[in-house]
């Protein structure tokens, strides 16, 4: 599966457990219009963490957190492996 | 007060009690006639009014030794087996200690400054020891970081709970635990099994657990007392299948409905409940209707010269059991100016019963927002498939912290199941806790780290 796509699964996998509906995910919508909350967001960090073994917020002292979903995505395929 | 009035430990070791034993892995020592024999090599009747550091790494060796000094020198201060070296100076000289009693006589060469006695396998002596004052027993406190503190206690109030109690009834008890005897709760079944009247079965540091049961069985214990986390690596084990103790306890540690229903089903026939001491309050009280936390009815009521109140959400107790003080050059008091500890352990009224909820040090920090792990530890432990957990904190760029939790399957429990366990958890913590003590992950791990005082290891709190 792409980063991408784990990404998107992620999403919509805390989507279900934190009770959000979510709109239909594309590049431009921004990380508010999810319904995420920050805890939601804090979640979402730690299990792609786990799951691809990189945190790109933490890593990078001049990160700033993104603000659409597109960015959101590019911010982990842009960390090397 | 003169001598014959002291109460000692000797004077609860009558030789006409026969077949009374102390044992380890290694040796059975008989403490029928006890009172003729000595550990203590050299100079022991030297340790007459001095500060004595009991630095015996064996827990057997240890027993004996508090048997002989205990009214003969002025304070004894007892190391459990993790003191760590660096902190030995300073308690030394904050117990003003004088003399040493060890099994590793070389390792204290500045003998300038104290007199060092060496302890060993027990011999006949001619020599009685003479009950001469109240000792000082010292102990020290569990925290996991800095300098323990040194607690002072008298034997009379350590065994305060022990007297309330009286006598086990039926034939004498043979008691155990998983406690190391330093430690309050082992001191307390030490003491229970000397003044009851009984033996005792100790415990060895790295000991297997099915050979330590496989001991208890041998030696047909009926009474036994641990933490939660030890009764839940019991339980875990799969070793106690035929080991049938009378009496069960719980301590040190919150006993939440899960173990003590696992331990109901692992002993149908024991008493079992749990007990709420600490090193510095004492033997506050114990609970045996099975059921976890405490009846309301308890606080504010004096019973066995022991009080209780919640203030501010921390448990307060005033106790005869409770120690008289810290002791050092920086020592903190002890109790506020009407004589009460407060335990720093968190409680909450739900209907008429009082239940733990964690400690106040132990708080994590979620965005803000405080949590108790052990509150979260207590939902996910009620589910069949759970054996144990540990709820932590996970940093976050986000929040600044997020709830995780570590969680042991239970035994037997089928792996394969584990998403479909995960999601039943969750939602149970969904539909129970407040939303930021959901934790966003669930771990299933093999095993959980115990501290050396049978505690959960918490290394974020």
């Amino acid at each position: 599966m792409s980063v991408r796509l784990r990404i998107i699964s992620a999403i919509q996998q805390i989507a279900v457990e934190q009770q959000v509906n979510l709109p239909p995910l594309d590049d431009e919508l921004a990380l508010h219009g999810t319904g995420f909350d920050s805890l939601g967001f804090a979640i979402l960090v730690a299990r792609l963490e786990d799951d691809l073994g990189i945190d790109p917020f933490t890593i990078s002292e001049d990160a700033s957190f993104p603000l659409t979903i597109g960015d959101f995505i590019r911010a982990y395929e842009n960390v090397p492996a | 007060m003169s001598p014959r009035e002291i109460f000692a430990l000797r004077d609860y070791l009558d030789p006409s009690l026969k077949g009374r034993t102390l044992s380890d892995a290694r040796r059975v020592v008989s403490l029928t006639g006890i009172t003729g024999e000595t550990c203590l090599v050299g100079r022991p009747r030297q340790l007459s009014g001095r500060s004595v550091l009991l630095a015996v790494a064996d827990q057997l060796l240890s027993a004996l030794a508090m048997i002989e000094i205990d009214d003969v020198a002025r304070r004894m201060l007892l190391c459990p087996p993790d003191l760590r070296a660096d902190h030995v100076k300073a308690l030394i000289e904050d117990a003003e200690i004088d003399a040493i009693v060890t099994d590793e006589p070389a390792r204290w060469t500045d003998a300038d400054v104290y007199l060092v006695v060496a302890a060993r396998a027990p011999v006949r002596t001619a020599a009685r020891a003479k009950t001469e004052r109240p000792t000082e027993w010292l102990m020290l406190t569990s925290g996991t970081s800095g300098v323990p503190k040194i607690v002072n206690h008298s034997l009379e109030g350590l065994t305060g709970a022990i007297v309330a109690d009286g006598p086990a009834r039926g034939a004498p008890p043979v008691w155990a635990t998983f406690y190391d005897i330093r430690r309050y709760g082992g001191l307390q079944i030490f003491l229970r099994a000397v003044i009851g009247g009984g033996s005792m079965v100790l415990s060895e540091p790295g000991e297997p657990i099915a050979d330590y049961v496989a001991r208890l069985r041998d030696k047909a214990v009926t009474h036994i007392s641990g933490t939660p986390s030890h009764w839940r690596k019991l339980l875990m084990s799969g070793a106690a299948s035929g080991f049938s103790p009378r009496y069960v306890r719980l301590s040190g540690e919150i006993a939440d409905q899960a173990v003590l229903d696992g331990l109901r089903r692992a002993f149908p026939e024991a008493s079992i409940g749990h007990a709420y001491a600490s090193t510095e309050a004492g033997v506050g009280f114990a609970v045996n209707d099975g059921l976890e936390g405490f009846p309301a009815a308890m606080i504010g009521e004096s019973r066995d010269g022991v009080e209780m109140k919640v203030v501010d959400g921390s448990l307060r107790i005033r106790s005869t059991r409770a120690a008289r003080a810290y002791v050092g050059r920086q020592a903190a008091a002890l109790t506020d100016s009407d004589g009460f500890v407060d335990t720093g352990d968190m409680v909450e009224l739900r209907g008429n019963r009082y239940h733990f909820v964690g400690r106040r040090g132990g708080i994590i920090n979620i965005g803000g927002l405080k949590v108790h792990p052990e509150e979260i530890e207590a939902v996910i432990n009620r589910h069949a498939e759970v054996r144990m957990s540990r709820a932590r904190s996970r940093r976050s760029p986000i929040t600044g912290a997020i709830v995780v939790a570590d969680v042991i399957l239970a035994e037997g429990c089928d792996v394969g199941r584990s998403d479909d366990i995960r999601k039943t958890i969750l939602a149970d913590c969904r539909a129970s806790l407040a939303p930021h003590k959901v934790p966003a992950m669930i771990k299933f791990v093999a095993e959980l780290d115990v501290t050396t005082a049978g505690k959960l290891a918490r290394h974020d709190a």
